[in-house]
């Protein structure tokens, strides 16, 4: 194997894919977060509609949107590697362990967070993703705000949203600093203010993504 | 003088060899006193087995202060017990209470196959060391020592990595049993200092290439190595190697 | 006497090492791929000889009865290495370093030798630093230094507390890499239990796989010991649990004789014994003495905490014996010193067996120079107190941290309780001017040798003799032996000598399975070392001596008819191997009772109390007794005396003053 493509399939290396799929996520949560954001306008959906519509149409975003996919798809293939494999380098567990002696449960539970947030965005794709591009390829169109204010009526909807936010503000709460680190960026000045974004940005996305359902559902904003 | 009056049961993993199954075995002791270290303790236990005719249980332990890095025990779910930057042949009685239960169990990992009771194989860190943890200097090679200065703080930072006393306690507690604070300690050290320079990149692939032929795990930073290290070495010496081999792979001309 | 030649080259003291080096015969590179060397030990002598060796291009095997050889024993030596390299410009040089070396071993040591160990010291330091140990640097990136005892210049480099392990690693990493290219073969959990020996030359090994319990014969064309002291023998020691005689000892009952086995160093400032579970001492490395004040209460029984003490009241005893060299004494001086305390009643703590290690003074002095640095000029004490302590944290923090997890006491607020524990032995097997025993090919490097120390070895030295001996000594050495033996094809491992020595060891093994008696093997060892340090410690006499040798004897015969070695041999089984070293330790006891009884005079660490000043110093004899006690094997309890003369051309020898 050649010293390139080792680069990306070692131990090191799957984690710098891990690390660097985990931050283009984490940008595309910007965008995402940022454009949900518009509905707080509360002028009836309006200039969010807009937004929507960008994003639906644009043909750079419908490129990046490939990427997106891909980065995701990357992500999740590298985790079920790596989780294989770390559980084979422990055949025989620890008949008594305290994990919480030396590391936060969300650290050691990225996977089941991971599969929490995939069938959560199954059901969001579902929702929103798979509409839009119905109207898309079927040239109709498609008011993002009347099916965001449709969907939200169900309280379950909303409670599986919130789940949904919940375990992806824990994933970020380890994997913003997480990917960092795996990238090699540890310094004495600057991973403290690295850490530090990363607490606000673990509790302000998931926070704005959840007050989108809640305030729909309540009629805060119509 | 003191004098022992605790009572305790402990749990040990018992293995008759590599190749046998193993099981937890209770043991009830008696007037233990809480200055003695935890490996005393084991002495105690020892040779009350011994004098009733059964197998004493093996454990690793050397040097009893904590620098030899052979202790390996894991304790109540910790590896050198509950008490932070200490091995376990620094671990003291008067850490437990009277009438505590203590699971004591050997480090558990792949990389490093149980030989006996308590006692493993730790040679895969041996192997990690010779494929790359040196520099390359044959004896009588070298310029006068200050011929070279070396800023405090670099020398400092080198020092604390170089610090690792390879017991494993690391891969011991990492969910994934990773092995990668141990290699970075000695990639760290030597990519600070000057003299490890010319082998730089060239290390750091060797040296992740045998951590990971040797079937340790994948670092997910949880911090559970640094957490319990006995010697504190830090997580900065993972993102070191991770810069240092990215660099190697990338921008490395030299295949490794 | 005929049968010691020191091969001492000839020529002046200072050009010995230098002419002979250039003198000994070489071995041409394809000749020593085929000449194979055994090196067994992989602490500082044996990690620095084997890869120096095979870096040469000899073939070489290393044994280790730990699971890596990072983890021999040198790696707790905590406090630093010498070297003659007047970094600090305060006047040191090689004949400084060689004097104060000869003096510290108070003229029991060889010229030639200790002044080729000065000579070679500066290049450990450098080859330790090209191998990337870190070790203490100022702000301009130079090379620290601290002051060790019996010396009046900074010498010492170190790594913190930490200076054994640093090097160690060094040694260690340099050994891998050779592991590594495949021109060592490393075998770890492996213990030498015989040295094979054909038509009077070392041949090779038995060793045990201490895993399988499979006994192994190794061949080789030397070779070369580098297997630590024999501390142990005391049971209470500041050595490892497994440090111990046995490859020594075996190559004693094959013919290597052993030299001044009643030279053992008891250091000064160890962690005092707190009871009976205590399965080993540990050490409060000797920099603490740089800062730290030793004294006792002028009071017997002082009841109150020694902070309460008032500075008039307590006895600085050190300072007023010896005011010039102060807490900086030699070791044996300041041990003797503290018994002396104790045992007129001034100890302090519950056992009354601790004088009190006192950083106060020091701390405050620290804390008022911070104090100074940051404007501050006129601090009250509190604030130096508290400045101070991050320094002596800086310089100590280690130690610190390791006193209090012992003793659950915090040594920044209350002094430390320090007493005497054995430590080190300057004896060991005799070996020539090239580190060669009286078995010819047979050599012997490191604390496992008597050569360099006299009768006491200065602190920071150890360190330095080890890597001396493997990395700049040995490698050269040797070679005036191999290249006399490129004819010779290695011999195969059937042969009689082989067989037979393989068959001794099975027949021990067999006896020590066969007694199942009712006492275990620590059982023995803790007598041993109670026979050992009442009668054989810091201070002996004729009459304890005799009492000595008649207990051992008694107590080897009680261990060979009532130890129970549980178990079986071919398996991983610690207690057997236990048993192998204690039988051992048991007959070197012996040997260091009859040799401390022959050595009618007291010097460096052996005090006779027969022997000594009205003041109660040691009172060597020159006149009798300026010789290398080498003694033969011969038989059960019998040992032949060998005298090698010691001869002063370049120092004059005087009485020891430190005062």
């Amino acid at each position: 194997m050649s010293s390139l493509s080792k680069a990306f399939t070692s131990s090191i290396g799957k984690k710098f894919v891990m690390g660097l799929t985990g931050l283009f996520l984490i940008s595309f949560l910007i965008i995402h977060v940022s454009i949900n954001a518009l509905i707080f306008l509360n002028d009836g959906g309006e200039t969010f509609n807009v937004a929507a519509d960008f994003m639906g149409h644009n043909i750079i975003v419908r490129i990046l949107e490939i990427g997106l996919f891909l980065g995701i798809i990357l992500h999740i293939v590298q985790s079920l590697i790596l989780t294989q494999q770390n559980n084979a380098a422990r055949p025989q567990k620890y008949a008594y362990n305290k994990p919480e002696a030396n590391s936060k449960w969300y650290s050691r539970s990225m996977g089941l967070l991971g599969t929490l947030i995939l069938m959560f965005l199954v059901m969001h794709l579902y929702h929103f993703w798979w509409p839009t591009k119905v109207a898309v390829y079927t040239h109709q169109e498609h008011n993002t705000f009347q099916n965001i204010v449709m969907i939200f009526q169900s309280p379950i909807v909303v409670a599986v949203y919130i789940l949904g936010v919940v375990s992806l503000g824990y994933h970020l709460l380890h994997g913003f600093q997480s990917a960092f680190q795996s990238m090699g960026w540890n310094h004495k000045k600057w991973t403290p203010v690295v850490r530090t974004i990363g607490v606000w940005f673990s509790i302000i996305v998931p926070l704005v993504f959840a007050l989108m359902p809640i305030a729909v559902h309540f009629g805060w904003i119509s | 003088m003191s004098t022992g009056n605790m009572n305790l049961t402990l749990k040990v993993w018992r293995q008759k060899n590599k190749n046998s199954a193993g099981k937890l075995v209770d043991y009830q002791l008696s007037g233990i006193s809480p200055d003695m270290s935890f490996l005393e303790m084991f002495d105690v236990l020892n040779e009350q087995l011994i004098t009733k005719g059964e197998e004493p249980v093996v454990f690793d332990h050397d040097c009893r202060e904590g620098i030899c890095g052979m202790c390996s025990m894991f304790i109540n779910g910790q590896p050198h017990g509950p008490k932070d930057l200490v091995t376990t042949c620094q671990l003291h009685m008067r850490s437990f209470k009277d009438g505590d239960t203590i699971v004591v169990e050997p480090w558990r990992a792949k990389a490093f196959p149980v030989i006996k009771d308590l006692a493993v194989d730790r040679s895969a860190f041996d192997r990690i060391i010779a494929a790359g943890g040196f520099v390359s200097v044959n004896t009588g090679n070298a310029q006068d020592a200050n011929a070279l200065p070396i800023p405090k703080v670099q020398a400092d930072a080198a020092f604390e990595a170089a610090a690792c006393i390879g017991c494993g306690a690391c891969v011991a507690t990492c969910k994934n049993a990773s092995a990668m604070l141990f290699v970075s300690a000695k990639v760290s050290q030597l990519a600070l200092l000057p003299q490890g320079q010319p082998e730089r990149y060239r290390r750091v692939q060797s040296m992740v290439a045998q951590m990971d032929e040797e079937g340790f795990g994948n670092c997910t930073n949880t911090g559970a190595c640094e957490a319990e290290c006995p010697k504190g070495i830090s997580l900065e010496n993972i993102a070191r190697m991770n810069r240092d081999y990215f660099t190697a792979k990338f921008a490395s001309e030299e295949e490794v | 006497m005929s049968k010691l030649n020191s091969n001492i080259p000839e020529g002046e003291l200072t050009q010995k090492w230098t002419k002979y080096k250039s003198s000994i015969p070489l071995v041409n590179p394809a000749n020593k791929r085929s000449l194979e060397v055994i090196v067994v030990g992989s602490g500082l002598a044996g990690a620095s000889a084997a890869a120096t060796l095979a870096e040469m291009g000899y073939k070489v095997k290393c044994f280790c009865f730990q699971d890596s050889p990072r983890r021999a024993h040198s790696i707790a030596a905590q406090g630093g290495i010498n070297a003659a390299k007047n970094y600090q410009n305060d006047g040191d040089s090689v004949y400084r370093l060689f004097y104060d070396t000869i003096k510290g071993g108070d003229y029991r040591a060889r010229e030639a030798n200790v002044h080729r160990l000065a000579e070679v010291s500066v290049n450990i330091i450098d080859q330790c630093v090209a191998q990337g140990v870190p070790l203490a640097r100022e702000y301009g990136g130079l090379l620290d230094n601290r002051s060790f005892g019996g010396t009046q210049v900074q010498r010492t480099f170190y790594a913190a507390g930490q200076t054994g392990q640093q090097l160690l690693l060094g040694a260690y990493s340099a050994l891998e890499r050779q592991v590594g290219m495949g021109k060592v073969q490393m075998y770890t959990r492996h213990e030498m239990l015989d040295v094979v020996v054909i038509d009077g030359k070392a041949r090779g090994i038995i060793a045990r796989n201490l895993i399988t319990g499979e006994l192994e014969r190794h061949f080789g064309h030397a070779v070369v010991l580098g297997t630590g002291g024999y501390g142990n023998v005391f049971y209470l020691s500041t050595n490892a649990m497994g440090s111990n005689v046995t490859a020594a000892w075996k190559v004693h009952k094959k013919g290597a004789f052993f030299a001044n086995p009643c030279y053992t160093q008891i250091h000064p400032t160890c962690i005092p014994v707190s009871g009976d579970h205590q399965s080993k001492l540990t050490l409060m490395s000797e920099s603490l003495r740089n800062d730290g004040r030793i004294w006792v209460p002028k009071q017997k029984d002082d009841p109150r905490k020694p902070q309460d003490i008032p500075e008039e009241e307590r006895d600085y005893y050190l300072e007023r014996r010896y005011p010039a060299f102060g807490n900086l004494v030699p070791r044996d001086v300041a041990s003797r010193a503290a018994k002396e305390r104790c045992d007129a009643g001034y100890g302090v703590g519950a056992s009354k067996l601790a004088v009190y290690l006192d950083f106060a003074a020091n701390t405050e002095r620290y804390g008022r120079i911070e104090a100074s640095k940051q404007g501050n000029h006129n601090p009250d004490k509190e604030t130096c107190m508290r400045l101070g302590r991050e320094v002596v944290k800086e310089k100590y923090g280690n130690l610190f941290d390791m006193y209090a997890q012992i003793t659950g006491e915090n040594p920044y607020e209350t002094p430390m309780r320090i007493y005497p524990a054995v430590h080190y032995t300057m004896g060991g097997v005799w070996v020539d001017y090239n580190l060669m025993t009286t078995i010819p090919g047979l050599y012997c490097t490191g604390e496992a040798n008597f050569s360099d120390h006299g009768a006491n070895r200065l602190g920071a030295s150890a360190l330095m003799q080890g890597l001396a001996d493997g990395y700049f000594v040995l490698p050269y050495t040797i070679g005036a032996y191999l290249s006399k033996e490129i004819a010779t094809k290695p011999i195969p491992t059937d042969h009689p000598a082989f067989v037979e020595a393989e068959n001794n060891v099975k027949a021990t093994i067999d006896k020590f399975l066969s007694i199942n008696g009712t006492k275990s093997v620590d059982h023995f060892h803790k007598r041993l070392g109670h026979i050992m340090w009442e009668y054989c410690g810091m201070a002996r006499n004729r009459q304890g001596l005799e009492k000595a040798i008649s207990d051992i004897q008694a107590l080897r015969r009680e261990f060979w008819s009532d130890v129970k070695v549980p178990g079986s041999a071919d398996e991983f089984n610690p207690e057997l191997e236990k048993a192998h070293r204690v039988a051992d330790f048991i007959e070197l006891g012996e040997l260091m009772c009859i040799d401390a009884l022959n050595r009618e005079e007291s010097c460096g660490g052996h005090f006779r109390e027969e022997h000594q000043t009205e003041e109660g110093e040691a009172k060597r004899d020159d006149e009798n007794f300026a010789y290398v006690a080498a003694w033969e094997y011969k038989g059960e309890s019998e040992f032949e005396l060998h005298k090698e003369e010691l001869n002063y051309e370049n120092i004059k020898v005087a009485q020891r003053n430190y005062k």
